[in-house]
């Protein structure tokens, strides 16, 4: 019995640790590469341009994330004294800014100068025990216009 | 074949609509990648494995959308729209729906 609370406690440490680590080096990145991609807007406007020759393709991004097992047993512990849940905001956050960052990238890559009607699709597809959320799933879609050569 | 999700294109006049297309995949994933899995949902991150399924089936989803829109006789699906949706533990479904057009 003291065993077994001795591992989760040292898991739960590790897990704090690591998580914490991996998470802030991504949120770097999420930084950087935002800046790098500012120049390309994605809007959510429908309406194409009226001046200028586009050429228009669906381009997509998307990304899995899950949590750490420090967040998610504290997760656990906000379901039950009610209150804003950061472990899950921090999760969902990272996950839409990084699956619209892949998406500018491909946009990138086929010389678009704008990503219309942009959109965001969610879905948790790994639930771990009494069906708490593990990760989540975001897609990022849009229409690139590609100004003809 | 012109795939978008504008209900308008520049440039181009639809000809006819000829209704909803849609296409569908479900995967699940292999059990190797389940257990790889566990192991990083302990110290949370990116799963690789899942991320690469998720886009595998989301293209096949897409074959199948323009084989459809093919059978038709169009030549441009507008409108496109994802849906994923888990529906068992280990399997996820990707749905991808639009409109069949001819456009000039």
């Amino acid at each position: 019995m003291i065993y077994q609370l001795i591992f989760v406690l040292i898991l739960l440490i590790l897990a704090y640790f690591i998580g914490t680590h991996l998470e802030k080096k991504h949120y770097k990145s999420i930084i950087e590469r935002e800046k790098k991609l500012n120049a390309l807007p994605a809007i959510a406007i429908k309406t194409p341009p009226t001046d200028g020759n586009f050429q228009q393709q669906l381009v997509l991004g998307s990304v899995t994330i899950s949590v750490d097992y420090f967040k998610r047993f504290l997760a656990s512990l906000h379901n039950f004294f009610g209150g804003r849940v950061t472990s899950y905001e921090t999760l969902l956050d990272r996950a839409r800014r990084e699956a619209l960052l892949r998406m500018k990238e491909a946009a990138m890559e086929k010389k678009a100068t704008l990503i219309l009607n942009v959109k965001y699709e969610t879905a948790s597809i790994y639930k771990g025990r009494n069906s708490t959320i593990g990760s989540v799933e975001v897609l990022a879609y849009g229409t690139a216009m590609i100004p003809y050569e | 074949m012109l795939i978008s999700n504008l209900e308008i294109l520049p440039n181009q006049t639809i000809v006819k609509h000829l209704g909803l297309v849609q296409g569908s995949s479900v995967r699940a994933k292999h059990i190797g990648r389940d257990i790889m899995a566990g192991l990083k949902n302990l110290f949370g991150g990116e799963l690789k494995g899942y991320t690469e399924l998720l886009q595998e089936s989301r293209e096949e989803a897409m074959q199948r959308l323009q084989l459809q829109a093919e059978a038709l006789g169009a030549n441009a699906i507008i409108n496109v729209r994802f849906s994923t949706s888990s529906i068992a533990q280990g399997a996820a479904e990707i749905y991808v729906y639009g409109t069949a057009v001819i456009i000039e």
